[in-house]
């Protein structure tokens, strides 16, 4: 078998796929070889849609998407071969045991890594000879963890992975997250609604509302665009008008001012208004994200 | 020497200066020396579980500012300078200062005021200590 080269471990161009009440709309993602993205947005905003397109579970009406260098649905299968999926809603066989589990995705996937799945065992605390019936949701989730995690996949797609998790648990799924991408060709897409997660381990976000990207990029870029700058606005001045403020919230000789395009010269143009900045924040990735989808929100309506 | 970083989400820092401040910090201190090997981007990102990006940002600034060294294909140094250490020791100091500044500012201080206030606190720890 032949490897095609692609910097990409995904891309999806111009993707969309309407059902009866929502509409993924005209999406455009990529995620570059060795990095992490994070794909953050409200329930049923099309993070699972976008992802069960990716692995070829339902078909785009519009546009392209390629995983891992194949076209997808088409190659769907050379593709999965290199992409290991875990979602909040999938299920082991509840009449078998872990070990059962093991031994069945090694059979299938070559590059399966036992020793790296007995360590993945003590790492979360699991017991290969339990019983799928026995386990509690936390240890559900851990376990198809480990089976993705040990195939060692250069694409791992994992819907909600923390959200059913203990925060010991998490910790540890983090940790074996940030191994993987020590490799530059191994890739991770993790939707979440755990800003802080995505925060900390990803390299690219993407926030995605009501069917649409609202906004994607790399994180540092991210998180620096966005700033909240508290002023004193004494009587008589007025602030001038800015393009760029996302919101502006005035109150008695106060104001606080939001803008995703900072930058040091606009602390200038607001001093020479009059006004005097008291504080510039700034913001985190989760107050950064609902702030762009309420302007998402307001544009779509208006 | 990574398990010794401590990378906080409630620190109003942002992660990739946390980062940057506690390396330069242990070139200020010793702890590391110049031409001493320091962890490539992929290594410490995966120790301390902090995103790629943000350390490849960490390291490209403290590049810039001549901290550190990146050698095509064998790694990341810290800059061959003797005095480096105590040139890192006074930006430290001038950043102490100018947040004390700032702060100033904000009461309304004099610079005089400002400067009589250090001598207290220094009269002050100095009896402590005696």
């Amino acid at each position: 078998m032949t490897q095609q080269v692609s910097p990409q471990a995904f891309a999806l161009r111009g993707v969309s796929k309407a059902f009866r009440y929502f509409k993924l709309e005209n999406l455009s993602l990529e995620l570059p070889l060795g990095q992490i993205l994070g794909l953050v947005g409200p329930n049923g905003a099309g993070k699972s849609t976008t992802i069960r397109l990716l692995m070829g579970l339902m078909t785009a009406e519009t546009g392209s998407i390629e995983v891992l260098g194949h076209r997808v649905p088409e190659q769907v299968a050379a593709a999965k071969a290199g992409v290991a999926f875990v979602s909040d809603d999938m299920r082991l066989f509840s009449g078998a045991t872990l070990a059962w589990h093991m031994r069945f995705v090694a059979s299938i996937y070559p590059e399966w890594d036992e020793a790296y799945a007995r360590t993945l065992l003590k790492h979360f605390n699991l017991r290969a000879e339990q019983g799928v019936k026995g386990l509690s949701r936390g240890e559900h989730i851990k376990s198809m963890l480990l089976l993705a995690l040990a195939r060692r996949p250069r694409l791992l797609i994992l819907d909600e992975p923390t959200s059913g998790l203990d925060p010991v648990a998490r910790h540890e799924l983090l940790t074996e997250l940030m191994q993987i991408v020590r490799d530059e060709s191994r890739s991770i897409l993790f939707s979440s609604h755990n800003t802080l997660d995505v925060e900390r381990i990803c390299d690219q976000i993407a926030f995605i509302d009501r069917g649409r990207l609202v906004d994607a990029r790399d994180k540092e870029s991210f998180l620096d665009r966005w700033r909240r700058i508290s002023l004193d606005v004494p009587t008589g001045v007025t602030l001038p008008r800015l393009k760029d403020v996302v919101n502006l919230t005035l109150g008695e000789q106060l104001a606080t001012l939001t803008t995703d395009r900072y930058e040091p010269a606009l602390d200038a143009v607001l001093q020479a208004s009059g006004a005097r900045i008291t504080d510039v924040q700034r913001m985190s990735l989760e107050e950064i994200f609902v702030a762009s989808v309420m302007r998402s929100r307001a544009e779509v309506q208006s | 020497m990574h398990s010794a970083f401590v990378i906080s989400q409630t620190d109003p820092r942002p992660l990739y200066q946390q980062v940057k401040d506690q390396l330069r910090h242990r070139i200020a201190v010793g702890a590391l020396k110049p031409g001493d090997e320091i962890p490539s981007i992929r290594q410490l990102a995966s120790d301390i579980r902090v995103s790629v990006i943000t350390i490849k940002r960490a390291y490209l600034e403290l590049e810039l500012e001549g901290v550190i060294q990146t050698r095509q294909g064998r790694g990341s140094f810290v800059a061959d300078n003797a005095q480096l250490g105590d040139s890192l020791k006074e930006q430290e100091l001038t950043q102490h200062l100018r947040s004390a500044l700032s702060a100033a500012a904000l009461l309304h201080l004099t610079e005089d005021q400002l400067v009589e206030r250090l001598r207290e606190l220094r009269r002050e720890d100095s009896q402590g200590r005696s």
